[in-house]
C-alpha cells in the first residue's frame, strides 16, 4: 500500500522547500476517505486476475497450448495486432497532425467524429464496417465488382476491423503531443531553409517520440483486445480470422479449461508488453 | 379477449396435469406442490428464460402469452447459444428456465446438478438459406461444397453447428465455411446482409425471417434433427412463476405457437 502514497511524496519532495517535503510527508498516511476505495479499487482489478492464475489447468496447460489451432490464434493475434498497429501509424500520424494543426473550419467536428471509435461499442463498429465494406457494403461492393476481392472472412477483414477501433487511441495521443510540442524548433528549421515535410520528418516527429511509442502501445494493446468488431465484420475461422479473444471466447463454451490457459496466454503477453516498456512509456510520459 | 382468458384458464390446467406426471421426482416442485398450481393469479415475479438462439421468435410470443395470463409476471430471456448458455448456468447465472436446441447442452447442466429431469418440447430439421437474390446459385445441398462459394455455418459446439455438420456427413459432403459463427441467428444475418453465398440454419429460422432469406430444403434422407429439451432449474430463484412457464411451453397452447413458428413435435 506504501507504493500508492510515495510517488507523490517524492515529487513533492524533489519540487518543494524540505520543510514543505516533511509536512507532506508527515501527512504520508492515507486518510481513510480515500484508502479504503484505494484498496477496494486495487482489489478489484487485481482479484480477477488472480482468479485466473488460481483456476488455471496448470497440469493440462502445455498439452491445450501445444493445439495447433491455439497456436494458430496466437500467431493470428500477434501478426493482425501489429499490421493494424502499422497501417495506425502510416495513416493516423498525418491525421493527428492535420487535426492539431489546421486551422480549417470544422476540423473540430473531424477530430470528434474520427474519435467516435473510442466510445463506440465495438460490435457497433462491426456492423458499420460490413455496411461499408462489406460484399453488399458501399465501397465493399465496388471493391468486389471490380477486383473481385471481398474483405469479410478473411485475414484482411480482422486487421480492417483492429484498425478501425485501435487507430483512434493512437491520434488521440499523437495529437495532443503535436499540441503540446514546442513550435519555435519547427520555426527556427523553417527558418533556415528546410521544407515543411522535411521538419515534419526530421523535427516534430522526433520531439513526439515519446507519445508516438505510447499511442502505438496503446492502439496494438487494443487491437490485440478486439473482439466485437472482429468476430462482427471478419467472423470466425480458426487460422483465417480466429484471434485469441474469439478463442477465448468460444472455448468457454465447450472447453472452459482451455479459454482459462488461453486467457493466460493473452495475460503473459499483456504483461510482456507492459514490463518491456516500464520506464519508456510508463514514467516518462511527455505533456501529453 | 374472454376468450383467450378462457382458453389460456384451459392452458394453465392443461399445464398442471402435465406439471403432476412430468416432474413428480423433481425435490422442487414436490415441495411447493401448491404454489404453481393454487391459482394463475397468486403467481408473481421475473422469469428467467435461458433459451436457444433459435428459439427466439417462438418464446418471445410464449413469453408475451404467458404474461398476460398471469398479471404480475415478467418474462425475461437470454437468448444464445445453448452451448454458452449451459456454461453461464453451471458458472452460477441467475436462471429459473433452460430451453437448449439439444440433449448434449441440456445433459451438460443436469450431470452439474443444475437441472433435473427435462422434458423435450420440440425438435427441429435444417435447411439451407441464401440471400433472396441467391447471388452464387445454390439450389441443392452438394452446391455448397463448392469452392466459390461462401457459406456460414454454427461453430460446432453449438446444436446447429453440430447437426449441420450430421446433414453433410449424411449427404457425404466436405463442406469447407468462411466462417464459424456464435449461433444460429448469427449465421442467418450474414446470409441476410448478403455476406455470405449461403448458410445452414434449422427450418424455423427461415420461416422467421421472412423474404430476407430464400429457404432451400434438404432432403429429409439426408437431413438430420435436433431435438430440443426444456427445465426448470433446481436454484430458480423464482420457482413457481419458472415452473408455470415450464408447464405453459409443454402445454397444447405452447405446441400450437411452437407448430406455427415451424418446428416439429419432438
Amino acid at each position: 500500500m506504501t507504493s500508492i502514497d510515495t510517488p507523490p511524496a517524492r515529487q513533492a519532495g524533489a519540487s518543494r522547500s524540505p520543510e514543505a517535503a516533511r509536512s507532506v510527508q508527515s501527512r504520508g498516511a492515507v486518510p481513510w476517505p480515500l484508502g479504503i476505495p484505494a484498496l477496494v479499487a486495487a482489489l478489484f482489478l487485481l482479484v480477477p486476475l488472480a482468479g485466473l492464475l488460481i483456476r488455471a489447468p496448470w497440469r493440462g496447460l502445455p498439452g491445450i497450448l501445444a493445439d495447433s489451432q491455439v497456436l494458430d490464434a496466437l500467431r493470428l493475434s500477434l501478426v493482425c495486432a501489429s499490421v493494424a498497429t502499422a497501417v495506425s501509424f502510416v495513416l493516423g500520424v498525418p491525421l493527428a497532425w492535420v487535426l492539431a494543426r489546421s486551422q480549417a473550419r470544422g476540423i473540430s467536428v473531424l477530430r470528434a467524429l474520427v474519435t467516435l471509435p473510442l466510445v463506440l461499442p465495438p460490435v457497433v463498429g462491426g456492423v458499420a464496417l460490413l455496411l461499408a465494406f462489406g460484399r453488399q457494403g458501399i465501397l465493399g461492393r465496388l471493391l468486389d465488382e471490380w477486383t473481385g476481392i471481398t474483405l469479410p472472412f478473411t485475414t484482411a477483414g480482422v486487421i480492417v476491423a483492429e484498425t478501425f477501433v485501435a487507430m483512434p487511441f493512437l491520434i488521440i495521443t499523437v495529437e495532443g503531443a503535436f499540441r503540446a510540442s514546442d513550435r519555435g524548433f519547427e520555426e527556427a528549421a523553417a527558418t533556415l531553409g528546410a521544407s515543411r515535410l522535411t521538419v515534419f520528418r526530421t523535427v516534430t516527429l522526433p520531439l513526439i517520440g515519446p507519445s508516438l511509442l505510447a499511442g502505438a502501445v496503446l492502439c496494438w494493446a487494443r487491437a490485440l483486445g478486439e473482439f466485437g468488431a472482429t468476430i462482427t465484420f471478419a467472423g470466425n475461422f480458426p487460422g483465417r480470422t480466429q484471434t485469441m479473444p474469439l478463442a477465448v471466447y468460444l472455448a468457454l463454451e465447450s472447453d472452459p479449461d482451455a479459454a482459462i490457459a488461453l486467457s493466460l496466454v493473452l495475460l503473459v503477453v499483456s504483461i510482456a508488453v507492459l514490463v518491456g516498456l516500464r520506464g519508456r512509456w510508463l514514467s516518462t510520459g511527455p505533456a501529453a | 379477449m374472454r376468450r383467450s382468458a378462457l382458453t389460456l384458464t384451459a392452458v394453465a390446467s392443461a399445464g398442471l396435469l402435465l406439471a403432476g406426471c412430468g416432474s413428480s421426482t423433481t425435490s422442487a416442485s414436490s415441495s411447493e406442490p401448491s404454489a404453481s398450481g393454487s391459482s394463475s393469479s397468486a403467481l408473481s415475479g421475473t422469469v428467467n428464460v435461458f433459451a436457444a438462439a433459435s428459439l427466439k421468435d417462438a418464446f418471445t410470443k410464449l413469453g408475451r402469452q404467458f404474461e398476460a395470463a398471469h398479471p404480475g409476471t415478467k418474462v425475461v430471456f437470454n437468448f444464445g447459444p445453448s452451448s454458452g448458455l449451459a456454461t453461464q448456468i453451471n458458472a452460477g447465472a441467475p436462471a429459473d428456465v433452460f430451453a437448449s436446441a439439444s440433449t448434449k447442452n441440456m445433459d451438460q447442466v443436469v450431470t452439474t446438478g443444475s437441472a433435473a429431469s427435462p422434458t423435450s418440447f420440440a425438435s427441429n430439421v435444417m435447411e439451407i438459406a441464401v440471400p433472396p437474390k441467391n447471388p452464387a446459385n445454390v439450389t441443392q445441398l452438394s452446391d455448397l461444397a463448392r469452392s466459390t462459394v461462401k457459406v456460414a455455418l454454427c461453430q460446432k459446439a453449438v446444436p446447429c453447428g453440430a447437426t449441420a455438420e450430421k446433414v453433410f456427413t449424411n449427404a457425404k459432403l466436405t463442406v469447407t465455411p468462411v466462417t464459424q459463427e456464435v449461433d444460429v441467428k448469427s449465421v442467418l444475418a450474414k446470409v441476410s446482409l448478403g455476406e455470405v453465398d449461403a448458410g445452414v440454419v434449422y427450418v424455423t429460422d427461415v420461416l422467421a425471417a421472412g423474404d430476407k432469406v430464400k429457404g432451400i430444403e434438404i432432403p429429409t434422407d439426408v437431413n438430420a434433427s435436433t431435438k430440443y429439451p426444456i427445465a426448470t432449474l433446481t436454484k430458480a430463484p423464482n420457482k413457481a412463476p419458472a415452473q408455470a412457464f415450464t408447464d405453459y411451453v409443454l402445454s397444447a397452447d405452447g405446441a400450437s405457437v411452437l407448430t406455427a413458428a415451424g418446428f416439429a413435435k419432438p
